[in-house]
């Protein structure tokens, strides 16, 4: 079943805040990972595979790089069935 | 019809000693930053790693192998003609034949013993004792010395981005024989082979034959794809492993993961919900990964540093390329 976005993003705000202790009110779909949110290449597997667990999907490792914003995984995982 | 007579071994068996020898050298971030235009700080926070040791050129796999054979067979208390199995685990012994396992044996003085190699990376010491500890019990064979011993060094590539900069060289070696109680687990193990090209030599040798301008064979391996396999799929094979031995998180006195990365070490004990008071090796800050000789340097480094002693269980578990995974609770020598 999908998502809804708004849904995704509250859950996954929560799992990078948890990862990286970054306040979730700053965890917005403009925000780049890397630039912005200072997520390094490891972190952002975790983030990955919690998202995958937290919303029974797959996200593939060689998608990750193309995940450049919050708002990027947001959409890729909302549009998963 | 006669019948035929088969041996029966004791129900348990159980690490005699322990022995390790590192790299002679300690080579830092700095000595290596510069050809993969990194840093100290940057190497550290993605790996953990501080410092590698590696040996010296004219120091073999073999060498290091038989110096740390030498203290675990010392350290069990027998003689070396006692040996009558042994089991080298190695991914860089250069010789596609013979196995380095038959010479081991021959300059510990431990001939006629069955003696092989076998390939399962950094996952090989832990496949390694899963056999070891089937052979005594079976009957197959008394003490059987296990050894994961490396030479990464030999294998690195300076410019490489994605692994030999985490690479150190080392040996560990284990007596396995019989015991009056219950202290090597059930070995939990397997295989993925979808994931072969994760962790993998650059070319194979046949392809070098036929076009020599090809670089020698290095390692190379995708980070990220390894990194959340480790750290998310082995969780739950090392539960299975404390599980599988009747035991509870709250049993374990150490964690004794391969050292691959301390960020996946870190992950992992996350992920198995391991209490306080486990002591968590983390010997790669200076070592490095040492592929199948990682466990025994990494449990060695906890006997220095007061953190564990014999008799104490702890739970072990390598994984590398294969992919290959095994996983089991010892009670420490």
């Amino acid at each position: 079943m999908a998502h809804p976005e708004n849904e995704v993003l509250a859950h996954l705000a929560e799992i990078v805040s948890e990862e990286t202790g970054i306040d979730t009110a700053e965890i917005q779909l403009d925000k780049s990972f890397t630039d912005d949110l200072d997520i390094d290449s490891l972190s952002m597997m975790t983030i990955v595979t919690l998202a995958e667990e937290k919303f029974d999907v797959r996200i593939p490792d060689e998608e990750v790089k193309n995940l450049v914003t919050v708002g990027d995984a947001v959409k890729f995982i909302a549009a998963q069935d | 019809m006669t019948q035929m007579t088969i041996r029966r071994g004791p129900e348990f068996s159980r690490i005699l000693g322990l022995g390790v020898a590192r790299g002679e050298n300690v080579v830092t971030n700095d000595d290596i930053a510069g050809p993969i235009e990194s840093s100290d700080e940057w190497i550290r926070q993605r790996t953990g790693i501080v410092t590698r040791v590696r040996a010296n050129e004219d120091t073999s796999v073999l060498d290091l192998a038989e110096s740390a054979s030498r203290d675990a067979i010392a350290r069990a208390g027998i003689e070396p003609e006692e040996i009558d199995t042994v089991i080298l685990s190695t991914i860089t012994f250069p010789h596609m034949t013979p196995g380095g396992a038959p010479t081991l044996a021959d300059r510990l003085g431990a001939s006629p013993a069955a003696a092989w190699d076998i390939s399962a990376a950094c996952a090989g010491y832990c496949y390694a004792i899963g056999q070891a500890d089937a052979l005594v019990r079976s009957g197959q064979s008394r003490n059987v010395l296990v050894i994961g011993a490396e030479k990464m060094s030999d294998f690195v590539d300076p410019t490489d981005r994605s692994i030999s900069f985490l690479l150190g060289d080392g040996a560990g070696a284990v007596v396995i024989g019989a015991s009056d109680h219950a202290a090597i687990g059930p070995t939990i193990w397997g295989s993925d082979g979808s994931g072969a090209d994760l962790i993998r030599q650059t070319n194979s040798w046949l392809e070098l034959r036929e076009d020599r301008s090809l670089p020698f064979p290095t390692l190379r391996q995708e980070g990220q794809s390894v990194f959340k396999w480790a750290s998310f799929k082995m969780a739950p094979v090392a539960s299975a492993a404390i599980e599988a031995a009747g035991l509870t998180p709250d049993d374990i006195k150490a964690f004794i993961p391969h050292q691959a990365n301390v960020r996946i070490i870190d992950q992992m004990v996350k992920q198995i919900g391991l209490p306080e008071h486990v002591a968590i090796a983390r010997d790669i800050a200076d070592s490095g990964n040492t592929s199948a000789a990682s466990i025994p340097l990494a449990t060695e480094r906890l006997y220095r540093d007061g953190a564990v002693s014999s008799g104490d269980l702890a739970l072990q578990i390598g994984f590398g390329a294969g992919l290959v995974y095994a996983a089991q609770v010892i009670e420490l020598p």
